[in-house]
């Protein structure tokens, strides 16, 4: 963690004076800034033009009907490390999805660790960007135009491993829709023009 | 660039040459409201009023535009010209898709024309979807939800099939094509020496992807609210 960087924070959070109480504690902390708070159901088409470092949000924001919306949110934002507040009752299971929990009870040092911590553990890993072969098929095939569905048939997947290549795919590439990824596939001559037609 | 934590918001007080010395980037709202040049020592009421635009609206947009923290209240959503803004948003559309997009399509298409033919095709027709994707958004905002304000407005027809939740919900996403245009040519479009070329044409897609970024943001906090509000009146009607 490189010092001189101030890392941009994003709350979302319905009520004003928690996003505001919050905001005031973590503007005092050197390294940190809160660029926006969103206290509205739009945030997922808001956020990423933040380019938040950290996203902290209340989970019970979150529409629970739709069980992807945890993964919508880390597509929207690949490079952001999430973090849920609690205040109300979440289910436990929900909150393993978020990297920590900030507690309305947490003094402001506590917070200041629990911060640091989310960017060491998001700092850029080891891990390869380099499309692996299966990666590679999907693409293809995503390229095609063949959906999640039909994809998983063909190659004897579940939808849901389907569904989590793709997203390793836009975390990879950095392209989200399916035309930039078939520019990609194109460029990289895993695919030929004439089957796009 | 947007300033952060700046006390003192833009007011219509203030001379108009000054603002857009504070921001150049305001420049470019003025052909959208109608404005010129030449604005003399004219303070920003003064010049709104030459060209039949609401003052207190001219500065709230100028205010989104300027300022990261800045956000209408409530009581001054709820005021605002409700045509004033329908006329803005339309002239926006028109202007981004002529004035931005347009002038994007030609630099893209001066880079493509010295790829080979697979590369250069692909690149074009991804930005050919782009256009269509960006009409279709603009279009239903025009046809569907700017007539149906309108309508409600002046308390001509009762759509009680429609709301502005409506479009809310179904307000598509029109960033992620722009931003994977932008990853495509820093990461992936191999080097053929078009350095400059490349380096004008990903600023013009900043430029726009931080402009359309404003236009929603208005749409989010101004239109939405502000019609939202013209719904709960007319019910009580």
């Amino acid at each position: 963690m490189t010092s001189s960087k101030t890392y941009r924070i994003v709350i979302v959070e319905p009520y004003s004076i928690i996003a505001q109480g919050l905001r005031l504690m973590i503007d005092d902390i050197k390294g940190f800034e809160v660029s926006a708070i969103i206290a509205d159901s739009h945030y997922m088409e808001r956020i990423a033009s933040f380019r938040p470092d950290i996203v902290v949000i209340n989970p019970t924001v979150l529409d629970m009907k739709k069980r992807g919306e945890i993964d919508e949110l880390a597509a929207k934002v690949p490079q952001a490390a999430l973090a849920a507040l609690v205040y109300q009752f979440v289910d436990p299971e929900i909150l393993k999805c978020f990297k920590a929990t900030i507690d309305i009870s947490d003094s402001r040092e506590k917070i200041t660790v629990k911060l640091r911590q989310l960017l060491d553990a998001g700092e850029p890993s080891t891990e390869s960007t380099e499309l692996s072969e299966r990666e590679k098929e999907i693409l293809v095939a995503v390229a095609k135009g063949y959906t999640n569905k039909s994809i998983a048939e063909q190659y004897h997947l579940s939808i849901h491993t389907v569904i989590t290549h793709r997203k390793n795919l836009t975390r990879k590439t950095g392209i989200k829709s399916v035309s930039g990824l078939t520019v990609y596939a194109i460029l990289n001559n895993l695919i030929d023009i004439k089957d796009v037609e | 660039m947007r300033k952060k934590n700046n006390l003192s918001f833009y007011t219509p007080d203030m001379k108009m040459a000054e603002l857009v010395q504070s921001n150049y980037q305001l420049l470019l709202l003025l052909p959208r409201f109608g404005m010129e040049l030449g604005v003399g020592e004219d303070s920003i009421t003064e010049q709104c009023k030459r060209h039949g635009v609401s003052p207190d609206l001219f500065v709230m947009i100028c205010n989104i535009y300027s300022f990261a923290n800045y956000r209408p209240t409530l009581e001054e959503v709820e005021a605002v010209d409700v045509e004033q803004l329908l006329s803005y948003l339309s002239r926006s559309h028109t202007y981004y898709m002529e004035s931005r997009i347009r002038p994007i399509e030609l630099s893209l298409k001066n880079i493509a024309g010295h790829y080979a033919a697979p590369q250069g095709d692909i690149l074009m027709r991804f930005f050919a979807e782009y256009i269509q994707e960006v009409l279709n958004h603009f279009e239903y905002e025009e046809k569907t939800v700017f007539p149906y304000i309108r309508d409600l407005q002046e308390c001509r027809k009762l759509h009680p099939e429609y709301d502005i939740e409506t479009f809310e919900k179904n307000h598509s996403n029109i960033d992620d094509k722009l931003s994977d245009l932008k990853n495509i040519l820093i990461k992936y479009l191999p080097n053929i020496g078009m350095v400059a070329e490349q380096t004008e044409l990903l600023f013009q897609i900043f430029s726009l992807e931080d402009d359309l970024s404003r236009h929603t943001f208005i749409e989010d906090v101004v239109l939405i609210p502000l019609v939202r509000h013209m719904e709960i009146l007319s019910h009580d009607k």
